[in-house]
């Protein structure tokens, strides 16, 4: 069994005539480590499967398990616990608390952490340091740029080092420069042994991952991997992350 | 960082919201404070008036058959076989339950005398409490010290007694000290003397006839200090004259029953205010608390946030609703009574630190209890719905 193990799920929407089912009997596995991107049109199902893989949505049908758990098979409040101690959300607008400073909004997961305040500050600090904003914790969200709060959101993310990191369209918001930056910091995480799954529109951005789920009406229609991948650039002679900018920017 | 921040920086951020709930509870509580304290006010203003109104409970022999009529005892020609009380007994009414309620105890004794060639009641009385007991009463003349005594008008006019002259009362002469004026009851017939005095001249050493007593009967049911009085003294009668306290005691318990009314009213608005107002905040947060569930918060911590938002505001909402009432007391109290009360400067107003603490328990409980139905909505929240709210 892989670290992330997903079987037969499924995920439907509303009853009867208007039910719609969003996933269809996906079955794949993750291993710790590894960087996975999610492809496939708007309304493909990648956002609902995302937010099962999140604990946040519960399937219709099938089995999601995370390090041997069987995620809902636990209670509300122990996927709670979960999402806390094993998952770490970037959201595609961010979604920073506007009223707090961006080291609180690095601090809100440790909130529900027993641990001292200077502990937790100098967590959130450490945390803002490893994406480059020392020294910007006192601010708040609306006196940083957009990269800037694509930033803590990572930092938020990673501050209590949860073993996963999900990310949807972590770039959807960003210009060139910071969807070359954004994709270094989530690689140089995995490098560091985050497991990393990411929702994206952006194949070019796909392709730092290791390997690429496509979903196409709810079905894993292909899974490509950083073999076929390597064959692909060496066509196009084109350097991973130029190419991604490009195509998040005309995205 | 703890969720006691957040609280406080989602107040700080929602100050217009915030300080309409603030409004809603202030109100309530004050409304509550300026009614209890205005009832309470009252009453204590009730309790000195009746100090006014003298003697409210009689204690008199235990007889079989034989009517009395002063004060509900007739004395007349069998005054001699009444039985009587001894003085001592009376000293145990000051360890009755009720005694904090008992204002002033006066004994009395009654017995025929002859006045030259005439009969009249000599009637033997504590005057160190004859101002409570009868604050009604006019003397011409002044108190009688121990060889004097006091007449009633009519006495004085049938007898022709003279103030300043002596008079022989059984043959011991005493001076009379002064002279009532007449009050129209049975006092005006009488010849009033210092106990030891008429108890020496009687013959009748330690022992009384009857007992009266002012008691202030606004916490406690009157007949139920007549029954702690008759328990301790077996051979008296003790009788209540209720009238003036019960129809005082009716129109207060009747505005008491008015104001609760009203403060539950006022409550229950001031609670529909908290509620409406923080159901509309927690709609307002969906997208916030959809994220907090998103990276680990437990619903009850979502609720432990908005619950202490509530009781931050409501213990501020405590305080202010106490001092808002007290000053709002203050100024009603003008109104019910200008002028009047004992210090002349209207009813005083009662500071009690118990209605503070009762002000903000209430403040809490209203602001929590109206605030627990939305807290729950929002940690019940679906984190996915919240985060796609957003």
């Amino acid at each position: 069994m892989s670290y992330i193990q997903v079987d037969n799920l499924n995920k439907q929407y509303g009853e009867g005539e208007a039910a719609v089912l969003a996933v269809r009997g996906i079955n794949f596995g993750i291993e710790s480590g590894e960087l996975i991107a999610i492809m496939g049109e708007s309304g493909s199902g990648k956002s609902t499967l995302l937010t099962v893989m999140g604990a946040l949505n519960s399937p219709t049908r099938g089995k999601y398990r995370v390090d041997e758990i069987d995620v809902y098979a636990l209670g509300q409040e122990e996927r709670a616990d979960f999402r806390r101690n094993y998952l770490g959300f970037v959201f595609q607008s961010f979604h920073l608390i506007p009223y707090l400073t961006v080291r609180e909004n690095v601090m809100l997961p440790l909130t529900p952490i027993k641990i001292g305040k200077k502990q937790k500050r100098a967590m959130a600090e450490e945390a803002l340091g490893r994406v480059g904003l020392a020294g910007k914790g006192g601010r708040l969200p609306n006196q940083i740029s957009g990269g800037e709060q694509e930033r803590v959101a990572i930092a938020r993310a990673m501050v209590n080092k949860p073993p996963i990191l999900l990310a949807d369209e972590p770039t959807g918001n960003l210009d060139t420069k910071n969807t070359r930056e954004m994709m270094n910091l989530l690689t140089q995480l995995n490098s560091d042994g985050m497991t990393i799954i990411m929702v994206t529109h952006n194949p070019e951005c796909a392709q730092y991952a290791r390997r690429t789920l496509h979903l196409s009406d709810g079905l894993l229609m292909e899974e490509e991997n950083i073999i076929q991948r390597q064959a692909i650039l060496a066509m196009t002679h084109s350097p991973e992350s130029a190419v991604c900018a490009q195509g998040a920017s005309v995205s | 960082m703890n969720l006691w921040d957040i609280a406080l920086k989602n107040l700080r951020r929602r100050k217009s919201k915030a300080a309409f709930v603030l409004v809603g509870l202030t109100i309530g509580v004050s409304a509550v404070v300026v009614f209890i304290s205005i009832a309470e006010a009252l009453t204590q203003n009730i309790n000195s008036k009746l100090e006014e109104y003298g003697a409210n409970i009689l204690i008199v022999p235990k007889t079989e058959n034989l009517p009395l009529s002063y004060g509900g005892i007739s004395l007349g020609g069998v005054l001699f076989e009444m039985q009587e009380i001894h003085e001592e007994e009376l000293a145990k009414i000051r360890e009755i339950a009720n005694a904090k309620n008992v204002a002033a105890v006066g004994p009395m004794l009654l017995g025929a005398v002859e006045i030259g060639s005439r009969k009249a009641v000599l009637a033997g009385m504590d005057f160190q409490v004859a101002s409570q007991l009868r604050p009604w009463w006019k003397i011409q003349g002044s108190q009688p010290e121990e060889e004097g005594v006091l007449a009633g008008a009519e006495a004085a006019r049938i007898l022709g007694i003279v103030v300043g002259k002596p008079v022989a009362v059984n043959g011991r002469s005493l001076v009379v000290s002064g002279i009532l004026e007449a009050t129209g009851s049975q006092d005006d017939q009488i010849l009033f003397t210092p106990l030891a005095t008429a108890q020496s001249i009687l013959h009748k050493e330690g022992r009384i006839s009857l007992a009266e007593v002012a008691a202030l009967c606004s916490g406690c049911p009157i007949e139920e200090m007549v029954r702690q009085i008759s328990a301790i003294i077996p051979g008296a009668n003790v009788m209540a004259i209720k009238q003036v306290v019960e129809g005082r005691m009716a129109t207060l318990n009747q505005f008491r029953k008015a104001s609760y009314g009203l403060s539950a009213i006022v409550v229950l608005v001031g609670a529909l205010v908290v509620l409406v107002t923080m159901m509309g905040s927690v709609r307002e947060r969906t997208a916030e608390i959809g994220i907090f569930r998103a990276i680990g918060f437990r619903s009850s911590h979502i609720m432990k946030i908005i619950l202490l938002e509530a009781g931050i505001v409501s213990v501020l909402a405590g305080v202010l609703g106490y001092l808002l009432g007290l000053g709002a007391t203050k100024i009603a109290l003008l109104f019910f009574a200008p002028g009047g009360g004992h210090s002349g400067h209207g009813i005083a107003l009662p500071v009690d630190p118990w209605l503070a603490g009762a002000a903000l328990a209430l403040a809490i409980v209203l602001g929590l209890t109206a605030s627990f139905y939305p807290a729950r909505v929002a940690a019940r929240l679906d984190p996915c719905e919240a985060l796609r709210s957003l």
